[in-house]
């Protein structure tokens, strides 16, 4: 979360404690006079109130090392676990959508096979605006494909060729634009093909995007209406996997959207998350078996912020970088990503328990983007 | 019939005259009463987003705690969904659901500040907007207790009744000076009384800024200083007509000084209270000697109207309380309640009170020609403004 600009255009944002002009908050270079003055002036009138802050710390250490599933608010009081107040959750049925159930929804479309041997695939993908929870009590109005954030996850082979339906049922001009390899006409981008109904889709419009599957690797689709990063930041975008046709070896896949959300119309992220609703993992972790194998399918739209990265705990992946290659780039535990970066994770977790992961930008971590696996036998 | 003609038409007016007086008000309440009733008929519903406006007017910092009360200065109800401090999401428990336009409620955070650190407190609420509130240093808050009362007291006692009383002390120089002297002497006393009042005004403005815009703001300065200045004006000539038989004018006049410097005080002392409470304000030995000086001064107002006169021992005691008394309380205040809105308002009311002490004074400073303005009275008046001006360099804090 960026710090608002000092004098804000909103009245009651920056309020200081109202404090007379005698104290009011210094500039932060007079800090150490001022802590100087403090210890040593208090012996004047015997003002004995200098703080004891270091005692709570040391408690709250006692915490840290231990792993609880929930929340309560007795609990958090005391503790120094990171997540929203009282271990809030948001109720994915409201929201009409469950990130445990989006990290493993992939969705393959209506195939049919076509006389060349070729496989067809079609998905049906309708914008709409949708009024969303994206942290316990703060609403957001957010504009979806097909109700949800992130958007479906489209699954392919190379060589598919893909029919994508769109229907724009929102109030503002939409389009998709897929990051692959095709015609011009088909990458959904204002301007291009507003003469055969593509381009700038208007509202209560349709377009079907028709183009083949390639190259294999992980990617994404996203709107492209100016301003762009409004309508990436509302919510429009989805990941994109198109499998090599030499298939990858059969393991536990995960999807992960790593995105944010602008709350309040700075240009900065208030929350952070995987798929949408932040420390939503750390109330479900992501469950997984000793041993097997995880692919982890890993995308980057924040919007606003220029990085994003991804650390899992006491462990190492392999990682394939926006997974067109079958040979891993690298053995590491942490990577980052800009926006529209991605790849493939491949790990296996030789033991049992709770690990975290989490953006290593740390302030990400502690505005939602942090979740736990679970490792069961 | 023709009887009734002949009564004096006072007895038929008396009740007639409240009825009158109050028919239009109840129609206006029965038309105000049907209208809310009726949904404010052919308005509708106001275009926009919910005006979410929080005002932070209290912090306290408590080990592995920071609390905040909070008020809506906007026209809509605020819900605070979640709290960050410091760029990450905190537990925290509101006393209130939601806050009303003008409610208050108290956010209760748990957090492991470390003492000597900044924090910068983001209220998200309902909608997605944030309130973001600062913590330039973080300190514990005095709680309250005995000690801090006593502490109080004798910082008030300090920076209040002692200096006033030390100042009375020129009262025996005051009674050997000539007329022109003494002249000179009660022009210094208007510049430093007008001094303190635009000190006053602009402390009680910025203070006023930093608290809740809706009830108020900085007009409850200006609405203090009018309400003080009325009712002192009141009290004076009641008390003029009482003792107009004694002719105390000197001893009079000396007691609306200090009535005006103890509201002066008074204001004063809560600003102390409450930057000592918030860690705000350091103790320092310079501190409280530059206040001492400061107000040092304002024992020689107190008495430079009774330089003729021989007032007794306990009646000059009891105007150094008047005067410098209100800062113990306060400090008390501050220290217990330090609200932003009630520090401008009574910061007003000393000015108002330290104006119309000046209008008072005013004629005692006329030449023989009966000018205001002379070159004595111009030398007594910008020596006071500097004196006060030097002094106050002192406790800059």
């Amino acid at each position: 979360m960026r710090r608002p600009p000092v004098p804000t255009d909103r009245r009651g944002w920056r309020r200081n404690l109202g404090l007379p002009k005698l104290h009011g908050t210094p500039p932060l270079d007079h800090r150490l006079t001022r802590r100087k003055a403090l210890a040593g002036l208090a012996s004047l009138l015997g003002g004995g109130a200098v703080a004891v802050a270091g005692t709570r710390s040391a408690r709250g250490a006692e915490d840290t090392g231990a792993v609880h599933g929930e929340h309560s608010p007795e609990h958090m009081k005391s503790s120094m676990h990171a997540g929203f107040a009282n271990g809030g959750r948001v109720d994915p049925v409201a929201n009409g959508f469950d990130p445990s159930a989006i990290a493993r929804d992939f969705d393959w479309g209506r195939t049919r096979r076509l006389a060349n041997g070729r496989t067809r695939r079609e998905w049906n993908l309708v914008a709409v605006d949708k009024e969303i929870e994206v942290a316990p009590g703060v609403k957001f109005a957010a504009w979806t494909y097909n109700g949800r954030v992130p958007a479906p996850t489209l699954r392919c082979r190379e060589g598919d060729l893909l029919r994508v339906h769109f229907l724009n049922a929102g109030s503002h001009p939409h389009t998709i634009h897929f990051h692959g390899i095709h015609p011009a006409l088909m990458d959904g981008v204002p301007g291009i093909g507003e003469e055969v109904g593509g381009g700038l889709v208007a509202s209560g419009q349709q377009f079907t995007y028709e183009f083949e599957a390639g190259p294999f690797g992980l990617h994404l689709y996203h709107c492209h209406a100016t301003p762009l990063s409004a309508h990436i930041a509302k919510g429009l975008y989805g990941a994109f996997i198109i499998d090599p046709k030499d298939e990858r070896p059969p393991a536990h896949e995960l999807v992960m959207v790593m995105n944010g959300f602008d709350t309040n119309f700075d240009g900065s992220n208030e929350i952070y998350a995987v798929n949408t609703i932040g420390f939503h993992y750390l109330h479900e972790p992501l469950r997984v078996r000793r041993g097997e194998l995880v692919r982890i399918y890993l995308v980057n739209v924040l919007e606003f912020d220029q990085i994003n990265s991804f650390h899992v705990h006491a462990n190492f992946f392999h990682y394939y970088p926006t997974g067109t290659s079958l040979t891993p780039a690298e053995y590491t535990d942490t990577i980052v990503q800009g926006q529209g970066q991605r790849g493939i994770l491949e790990l296996r977790f030789p033991f049992t328990g709770r690990y975290m992961f989490h953006a290593h930008k740390t302030e990400f971590a502690e505005l939602g983007w942090m979740g736990f696996f679970e490792v069961v036998d | 019939m023709a009887g009734r003609s002949t009564e004096p038409p006072e007895k038929t007016t008396g009740p007639n005259l409240w009825l009158l007086g109050s028919l239009p008000l109840v129609v206006i309440g029965a038309a105000v009463a049907l209208f809310a009733a009726l949904g404010a008929p052919g308005l509708g519903e106001r275009r926009g987003p919910p005006v979410e406006e929080l005002a932070v007017e209290r912090t306290v910092l408590r080990p592995g705690e920071i609390e905040l009360r909070v008020r809506t200065d906007g026209p809509d109800p605020v819900r605070v969904a979640q709290v960050a401090v410091n760029d990450a999401y905190v537990d925290f428990r509101s006393s209130e659901q939601e806050v009303r336009r003008l409610g208050s409620a108290t956010l209760t955070i748990a957090y492991p500040w470390i003492e000597g650190e900044a924090y910068e407190i983001s209220l998200l609420t309902s909608t997605g907007a944030t309130i973001v509130h600062e913590i330039g240093v973080a300190v514990e808050t005095a709680g309250g207790g005995a000690h801090l009362f006593g502490l109080m007291a004798l910082l008030g006692t300090y920076v209040g009744i002692l200096p006033v009383m030390l100042g009375m002390l020129w009262l025996p120089w005051l009674r050997r000076l000539g007329d022109g002297a003494v002249r000179v002497l009660m022009a210094l006393t208007i510049g430093l009384l007008l001094f303190l009042a635009i000190d006053a005004t602009l402390e009680g403005v910025e203070t006023a800024n930093e608290g809740s815009q809706a009830l108020g703001g900085a007009s409850l300065v200006f609405l203090g200083a009018i309400v003080a200045y009325v009712a002192i004006s009141a009290v004076d000539v009641f008390l003029r007509a009482r003792r107009r038989q004694a002719g105390a004018e000197g001893l009079h006049l000396a007691l609306l000084i200090s009535i005006g410097i103890g509201l002066h005080n008074l204001g004063e002392g809560l600003a102390v209270g409450a930057a000592y409470a918030t860690g705000a304000l350091a103790l320092g030995a310079l501190l409280v000697v530059g206040f001492a000086l400061h107000n040092t001064t304002e024992g020689l107002a107190v008495v430079a109207p009774i330089a003729r006169s021989r007032p007794s021992l306990a009646r000059l005691a009891t105007l150094g309380v008047i005067a410098g008394g209100p800062a113990i309380l306060g400090a008390w205040i501050g220290t217990a309640a330090f609200s932003p809105t009630v520090t401008a308002f009574l910061l007003g009311i000393g000015v108002g009170a330290i104006i119309q002490v000046v209008v008072q004074l005013a004629p005692l400073i006329r030449n023989p020609e009966g000018r205001y303005l002379h070159p004595w009275s111009a030398i007594g008046l910008v020596g006071g403004i500097a004196i006060l001006y030097v002094t106050g360099l002192l406790i800059s804090f």
